[in-house]
């Protein structure tokens, strides 16, 4: 992202709206300015703010005599007074920082492949994940902290190590090199994002190794990392996973339920 | 995606409270059809679960592709300052709705959410539908409404770098986004805000509110939240 300096203001408005704190006003322009290393693309800031398109001119003598006076701006502080805000053109790497950190992407214009599935949320119609299975999105980077790819790959090398499958339709499996090692591509490494999601599919047995190993490699890693995990319920409506989640002492307060409403009816009516 | 797992309360704190209070008022209904399998008359569809819905007074409804009933902006001009529109706006949600998406719904109340659920369930849309909220009361609502859990997901909260975190207050108002496309930095803010009586708790959730870009926000909660971090009895 860049903030155009002709018509930036310098209101501060977008300072505090940026999740991973890159941008700063620098007091030699007098304008805002985004540090291009810690930006993740995530758009927060061009699409989240309100815009009103003031004369910049105006609004600087109009700051400038306020503030001979000490009057408060006082702005409404979700919007950007000038539009100053603008998006650039992403090359490669650099536009995995989009694709991984702005939710609203249109994905096949970051040329990687896969979404993320839809997990257990339509499990009912698709069956990714069986009774007797657990499914593990294992995300790095939310919230709010972000993380660089060379991070991740030190957690899925270790999973693959394991001997976890990933999940093949996921973008960061799209970009392993060698996903039987857990490998990603080099030239991706250094790149900085929100937030990844790394899915892998175990026997439900192996569900208390998998979170041991996912927690002593937390502590090897520069970001956060936040774990869901998910079964399919037997017949009655139980799971045998909370019982197991509990001994292993997590709080597994909240989550997800699929209720099971989903059916085919493309089919039903072809 | 997932965009409303990792929910921060009290109860994913490192070293939490014996008895952490229960989230009473934070239960998110959202629908998803899948390609080839349900996706057909789509927009009918979504649109049919938000008008639903509706009836239950919900406190925010979102298009995971457009944002919820509260959104930005990009045609304001000075007078916003001194007259600008806080309402609400769920028609524009499900009137925008145009193809693949998720929609959800958020209650501020365990009883609306179960007659929502119960009412779903006689209209069978045929989508796969999820309560995302704490998981006995997701239970104890299909027991209710005579549903079958398929299957469950639980968030086991934070690793790593835990103490890149901001505060507890700060992480449940921010992970109401769980894109995160709500600042830390702009919560504190408006918390401070309120604090200086420069604006209400219910302008500063409705500011928050705007960021999230799935209308999973729940701007009730956040109002609770923020009065209790500014100690306000206002
Ligand atoms: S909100 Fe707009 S005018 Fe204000 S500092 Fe940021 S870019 Fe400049
Ligand atoms: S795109 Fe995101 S990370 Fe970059 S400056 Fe804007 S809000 Fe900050």
């Amino acid at each position: 992202m860049k903030i155009d300096p002709d018509k930036c203001v310098a209101c501060g408005n977008c300072v505090a709206v940026c999740p991973m704190g890159a941008i700063h006003i620098d007091p030699e322009v007098g304008r805002a300015v985004v540090d291009q290393d810690e930006c993740v693309e995530c758009f927060a800031c061009y699409r989240g703010m309100s815009k009103e398109h003031l004369n910049p001119v105006m609004v600087r003598a109009i700051r400038k005599t306020a503030r001979l006076f000490r009057f408060r701006f006082d702005p409404e502080p979700d919007i950007c007074p000038t539009d100053a805000i603008v998006p650039q053109d992403l090359a490669w790497p650099r536009i995995v920082r989009r694709a991984f950190s702005d939710p609203q992407v249109p994905h096949e214009s970051t040329g990687i492949h896969g979404r993320g599935t839809a997990e257990v949320k339509t499990n009912d119609v698709t069956a990714r994940v069986n009774e007797g299975e657990a499914g593990f999105v294992v995300e790095f980077g939310r919230p709010g902290v972000g993380t660089r790819f060379r991070d991740i790959e030190r957690v899925t090398a270790a999973l693959a190590e394991l001997g976890v499958e990933f999940e093949t339709n996921n973008p960061v499996t799209s970009l392993m090199r060698d996903p039987s090692r857990g490998l990603l591509r080099g030239d991706i490494l250094g790149e900085k994002i929100l937030s990844a999601i790394v899915e892998i599919k175990t026997k439900l047995e192996q569900v208390p190794a998998v979170l041991r190993r996912i927690k002593d490699l937390g502590r090897e890693v520069d970001t956060v990392i936040s774990v869901g995990v998910s079964t399919r319920c037997d017949t009655e409506g139980n799971d045998s996973l909370r019982g197991m989640l509990e001994r292993e002492g997590y709080a597994a307060y909240r989550g997800k339920t699929n209720l099971g409403l989903g059916r085919v009816t493309v089919r039903n009516e072809a | 995606m997932t965009n409303t797992l990792h929910r921060y309360s009290e109860h994913y704190a490192l070293e939490p409270a014996p008895n952490p209070a229960p989230v009473r008022d934070d239960y998110i209904v959202f629908a998803m059809a899948s390609r080839g399998i349900n996706d057909d008359d789509l927009v009918e569809k979504y649109r049919g679960f938000l008008h639903l819905a509706l009836k239950h007074k919900p406190v925010n409804i979102g298009d995971a592709t457009k944002g919820g009933a509260l959104r930005p902006r990009q045609d304001m001009n000075p007078t916003a300052h001194w007259r600008r529109g806080h309402q609400p706006d769920p028609e524009q949600v499900i009137a925008g709705i145009e193809g693949h998406t998720t929609v959800a719904a958020v209650f501020d109340n365990y009883a609306a959410m179960e007659a929502f659920v119960e009412e779903l369930k006689a209209a069978d849309l045929g989508i796969s539908v999820n309560i995302s909220a704490p998981m006995a009361e997701a239970e104890r609502c299909c027991r209710d409404a005579g549903i079958v859990r398929h299957s469950v997901e639980y968030s086991l909260g934070f690793r790593g770098r835990v103490d890149k975190l901001p505060d507890a207050k700060t992480l449940e108002l921010s992970t109401m986004c769980g894109h995160g496309m709500l600042s830390a930095d702009f919560v504190r803010k408006m918390v401070d805000w309120v604090k200086e009586n420069r604006r209400t708790p219910a302008e500063a959730a409705r500011y928050m509110a705007r960021f999230c870009t799935c209308g999973v926000f729940n701007v009730s909660r956040a109002e609770r939240i923020i009065r209790k971090a500014c100690a306000l009895q206002r």
